[in-house]
């Protein structure tokens, strides 16, 4: 198992840790619903440092990535950032990712699952055919995302860089705690506002009293200890994402799923062409067949990964995907898909939880 | 973490408190630590004769669901109410407010079969 700079701080605070993606990843400190709530209402922050990251460079960078994104990639200009899909043959998904423009058709960083690092550096590297040059640096790339409504104010003391009034989903470079080129960007996965930190560190696993990473977390643990910034684990990066109805790749998503049926039509562009675009395009001609909906518990019990979705008469109709007791809305959530005519708001669906049929109804999301 | 005396243990984390015949039941404080928030408890047994080690309801975490093993043969004759509205109270206080069953128990000589505290606490530790 991984670490990721941050592990041995996570011990120390007594997180209740477990592997994820291959690391060693902290879930919860003081309880999950603490930590949502803290980020909700005020800010957490969250070690992704399992995160992966690639950088692509070179006069065929953007091509390539326009090739293998389902957006468009060419809209971006320095200091810009993208949620995009990389779409496999079939027209499932490879993975979803966020794309950084760094230097306008020259260099962009890539922001991909850690699940999929290894499986996606293949798939670009399998259709790098003009010699972009790629470079993985996710094993020497720290990440902390730290959410939440007062997040940039109370980071901003330690950067000279604008980050309070830096706009949703673009970025700055700059000196941070006294660390040089850490990229600080205005996006997260929680929907509660917030940053996420990137910086370079010695490779994973270096023994070393000069790590930016220590640097960074003493910093803005130091800077946010009066002010009630917690750290957060995976739990809450879990029900802060679902109840935005954000997808997780694994559970919502993968590569037999389409960006259409999963509801990121918003992200996928047929102005240009990228791997599997006629069949997508075919796909949203004809409609697709089935969709990922958000659904809210009406009888009690909680949804889950994998529990199957029933109509009234107790044919299967779908798959839940994610499911949870929402920390902020105090109900019962989850996403799956089910077929389109059962997809439309106030469908009344049912959860097949255990041996009990349990009723649901079809809601928009975010939930709220 | 607390492991009251006067309580038996299960191997499936659960304690027992018994009077007379009837058994107040819960799950430990080292269970509830290790499922995290507990957001809804499942039990739709009362008034039912079931063996020792069946299933008699779940517990639902943030995260996980977790199946609730009955320790001894017995009948369910009431499920803790005030549970609906905050089962959080396992968490809080597993040993009091976050009980979750009284039985009758059948054979009150099986409750000698389960696990003293330090017993329980060896298996943990």
């Amino acid at each position: 198992m991984k670490n990721t700079p941050f592990t041995s701080k996570h011990i120390a605070l007594g997180a209740k840790m477990a592997e994820f993606a291959g690391y060693n990843m902290p879930i919860s400190y003081t309880g999950i619903n603490d930590e949502h709530t803290a980020v909700r209402r005020n800010a957490g922050v969250f070690d992704v440092s399992h995160m992966g990251e690639f950088v692509l460079k070179g006069e065929n960078a953007l091509d390539l990535i326009q090739r293998l994104t389902s957006n468009d990639a060419s809209k971006l200009s320095a200091g810009k950032i993208q949620y995009s899909c990389l779409t496999n043959e079939n027209g499932g998904i490879v993975d979803d990712l966020l794309v950084y423009c760094i230097e306008e058709n020259r260099e962009y960083m890539l922001v991909v699952n850690a699940s999929n690092i290894e499986k996606d550096w293949n798939w670009i590297m399998k259709h790098n055919n003009k010699a972009v040059i790629m470079e993985n640096v996710s094993d020497r790339t720290g990440l902390l995302a730290i959410q939440g409504p007062n997040a940039a104010k109370i980071l901003q003391p330690l950067t000279d860089m604008d980050i309070l009034n830096l706009k949703y989903y673009t970025f700055a470079k700059g000196k941070f705690a006294g660390v040089d080129k850490v990229l600080i960007s205005a996006t997260g996965y929680t929907g509660a506002g917030g940053v996420e930190i990137y910086f370079e560190d010695l490779p994973f696993g270096s023994q070393d009293n000069n790590m930016a990473s220590d640097k960074i977390w003493d910093a803005v643990f130091k800077i946010g200890a009066s002010q009630g910034l917690k750290p957060a684990g995976l739990g809450a990066r879990d029900t802060l994402r679902l109840e935005m109805g954000f997808s997780l790749y694994g559970n919502d998503i993968d590569d037999t799923t389409s960006p259409l049926e999963a509801g990121l039509g918003w992200i996928t562009k047929f102005t240009k062409d990228f791997t599997a675009k006629t069949i997508l395009e075919k796909q949203k001609s004809e409609g697709v067949k089935r969709k990922l909906a958000g659904f809210e518990m009406i009888d009690r019990g909680i949804p889950r990964h994998g529990y199957e979705i029933k109509d009234h008469s107790g044919v299967k109709i779908g798959y839940v995907t994610s499911g949870t007791q929402s920390p902020s809305l105090g109900k019962a959530i989850g996403m799956g898909y089910v077929e389109v005519k059962n997809s439309l708001l106030d469908s009344e669906i049912f959860i097949s939880v255990r041996d009990k049929l349990l009723k649901a109804k079809v809601v928009k999301l975010p939930f709220s | 973490m607390s492991f009251p005396p006067n309580l038996k243990y299960t191997r499936d984390h659960e304690w027992i408190l018994l009077e007379g015949n009837t058994a107040t039941i819960g799950i430990t404080d080292f269970a509830q630590g290790e499922l995290g928030d507990i957001v809804f408890v499942d039990v739709e047994s009362v008034g039912k004769d079931l063996e020792g080690g069946s299933v008699f309801g779940s517990l639902e975490a943030v995260k996980t669901v977790s199946d609730l093993y009955l320790p001894v043969s017995g009948t369910i004759i009431e499920l803790n109410s005030a549970l609906a509205d905050s089962p959080g109270a396992i968490n809080k206080d597993p040993y009091g407010e976050g009980w979750i069953i009284k039985m009758t128990v059948k054979n009150t000589s099986d409750i000698d079969q389960l696990l003293n505290a330090a017993a329980y606490q060896s298996l943990v530790s």
